[in-house]
């Protein structure tokens, strides 16, 4: 991972200093092929990583209730939106400060909005060890409004549109890149040994702290929880929540494998196809893992439990998606099944009222994958990984519950009685999902 | 609200007294939604020519059953079920009540039930035919 702080930093380097290459001949593919070929990696996986976008709106559409499905999509497409202006106005330099940390390996610059290659860029002006900064933040972007997408599914149903958005707000601007820096940003927990490959902890778990101490402020569903009893909701739609959960897995491989960072060696290409394929075991085996556990513990099968089984198991190996086995990636994301299988109730028991399972998925499968590291990861060690998972987990939960009680203090965080019993759609948007529906 | 009126005196031209000496019954029957087709084909068979068909839920001897989503057991309180409005003459309704009854028979609980009524009257809109002429 300080793979991308050296690179910013002599791409900083190379912009301040007037070109010389321009007179020489034109580089050879040797020479420019790498950076090429790792831009690419970066865009490819990028676009598979903002598709996830869709996944999770279609994944949580299909979780709510028919009367909070647009208020749902709404959320789903405005917070990427807010997340994609927000990690260019302060996000993406925050995360990745270079040499500009205001509080070295723990805080970066705040007013440091992030600009691109001028048009045409010379060869020669380029960070060829690299890749161009332009796919680097788009690459980069797309993983910040993941971490927002899960909090959003978690308290769904019954939160105000506007409060949620300015959450997102903080936390895609400020709260996601400063944690973000410790370890990508080349910050102290990097010095340290951390070792997060592709964010199980760094993306998926701050989401899930965060949508912990939301789920906490906010208060469950009504009747949810009654004289001792957990109410299910079904969800409206789960041919939807299947659609989403595939395409999560479809941009999960530009997620993991984008992660490598490089693809302009033999070695670095063979490491991607490599991650694909882990990763693509990892979500069968957390998807069978849930199928049998459903079956063998309620005598049937639970199709959103088998959807969050696959989620669990790509979460699992985002830690660490290249250096086990296939059978290595398989035990680890069928660890992360059985986690949300036995997390759900447990949740529910809590009285925390998780609508998609977004908690047990990414915050409890992301500590699992975390600690995963060290059984294929010679370098990583229990107590730095540990030592991370305590870190992400303090900043995030504290800063998350102190913004929610300020935002319950001052707008107010919750629809009333009335619109939650109608449903957001007609009171909060005024407009429905499915018209055309007959009440029943 | 007037015209509207009018027209539906237009609508009617039978009096009350026509409909004396009914010779319709009308049979309303609950059964379980997969035995609606082999219910059908029975009853057309035997000759009748309309039924009225509505999905519906409810309960009865059975009382519901628990499901679980997600890890959490709940109670569905009201069955889905197929209910058969049939008006037919007299003279047919017993067959048309004993072919559903053997028919949508599964010897398990929840089969439905049989309801036969009085029906005091019966108009063909098309044509203004009355009671058994109307079915």
């Amino acid at each position: 991972m300080m793979k991308r702080l050296n690179s910013l930093l002599l791409a900083a380097g190379i912009a301040m200093v007037p070109t010389f290459a321009l007179a020489q001949d034109a580089p050879t593919f040797n020479e420019v092929g790498p950076y090429i070929m790792t831009t690419l990696l970066f865009l490819v996986g990028g676009f598979l990583v903002f598709w996830m976008a869709a996944g999770f709106a279609m994944l949580e559409a299909g979780l709510v209730r028919s009367k909070n499905v647009t208020t749902q999509l709404t959320k789903n497409i405005a917070l990427f939106s807010l997340a994609g202006i927000m990690y260019w106005l302060v996000g993406f330099n925050l995360m990745y400060p270079g040499d500009g940390w205001i509080v070295a390996g723990w805080v970066g610059p705040f007013f440091n909005i992030t600009s691109l290659e001028p048009v045409g860029l010379a060869a020669g002006d380029a960070a060829l060890d690299y890749a161009s900064v332009g796919s680097d933040f788009f690459f980069q972007l797309m993983f910040v409004a993941a971490t927002a997408s899960i909090v959003s599914g978690t308290m769904a149903e019954r939160i105000k549109l506007w409060p949620f958005l300015i959450f997102v707000l903080i936390l895609t601007g400020i709260l996601y890149p400063i944690s973000g820096s410790w370890q990508w940003g080349g910050g102290w927990l990097s010095e340290m040994g951390f070792s997060d490959f592709a964010g199980s902890t760094i993306v998926h778990s701050v989401g899930g702290w965060a949508a912990l101490a939301g789920a906490i402020i906010l208060g469950p569903r009504l009747g949810k929880y009654k004289d001792g009893r957990v109410n299910p909701m079904p969800g409206s739609n789960l041919a939807l929540a299947t659609l989403g959960t595939f395409i999560l897995w479809l941009g999960w491989f530009g997620f993991n494998g984008g992660s490598q960072l490089a693809a302009g060696t033999v070695g670095d290409i063979t490491d991607v196809s490599r991650i694909f394929a882990n990763t693509n075991m990892a979500a069968s085996a957390g998807a069978v893992a849930a199928l049998i556990l459903t079956q063998l513990i309620y005598k049937k099968v639970d199709l959103t439990m088998v959807l969050n089984g696959a989620l669990a198991g790509l979460v699992s190996i985002t830690a660490e998606p290249l250096a086990p086995s296939l059978f290595g990636s398989l035990w680890i994301g069928a660890v992360g099944g059985v986690i949300v299988v036995f997390a759900v109730p447990f949740l529910d028991k809590l009285k925390i009222d998780d609508v998609v399972g977004a908690i047990p998925v990414h915050l409890f499968a992301g500590i699992w994958g975390t600690i995963a590291v060290v059984f294929y990861n010679g370098d990583a060690s229990i107590v730095t990984q540990i030592t991370g998972i305590i870190a992400y987990g303090v900043f995030t939960f504290v800063a998350s519950l102190v913004l929610w009680v300020i935002l319950k203090a001052t707008v107010g965080i919750r629809v009333s009685e009335e619109a939650e019993i109608n449903g957001l759609d007609t009171s909060e948007l005024g407009m429905e999902a499915y018209p055309e529906f007959s009440k029943g | 609200m007037t015209l509207c009126l009018l027209g539906q005196v237009d609508a009617l031209p039978p009096s009350q007294e026509k409909y004396e000496g009914t010779q319709v019954k009308l049979i309303i029957a609950t059964i379980k939604p997969f035995k609606l087709e082999e219910v059908r084909e029975a009853l057309t068979t035997i000759g009748v020519r309309g039924m009225m068909v509505s999905e519906i839920k409810g309960f009865g001897a059975q009382s519901g059953h628990t499901e679980i989503y997600r890890g959490a057991e709940y109670a569905v309180n009201f069955v889905p079920k197929v209910k058969l409005e049939i008006v037919v003459t007299d003279a047919m309704a017993e067959q048309v009540v004993n072919t559903i009854a053997t028919t949508a028979k599964t010897d398990k609980i929840g089969d439905g039930k049989i309801f036969t009524l009085d029906v005091e009257g019966a108009v063909r809109v098309r044509t203004g035919e009355t009671n058994e002429e109307a079915l």
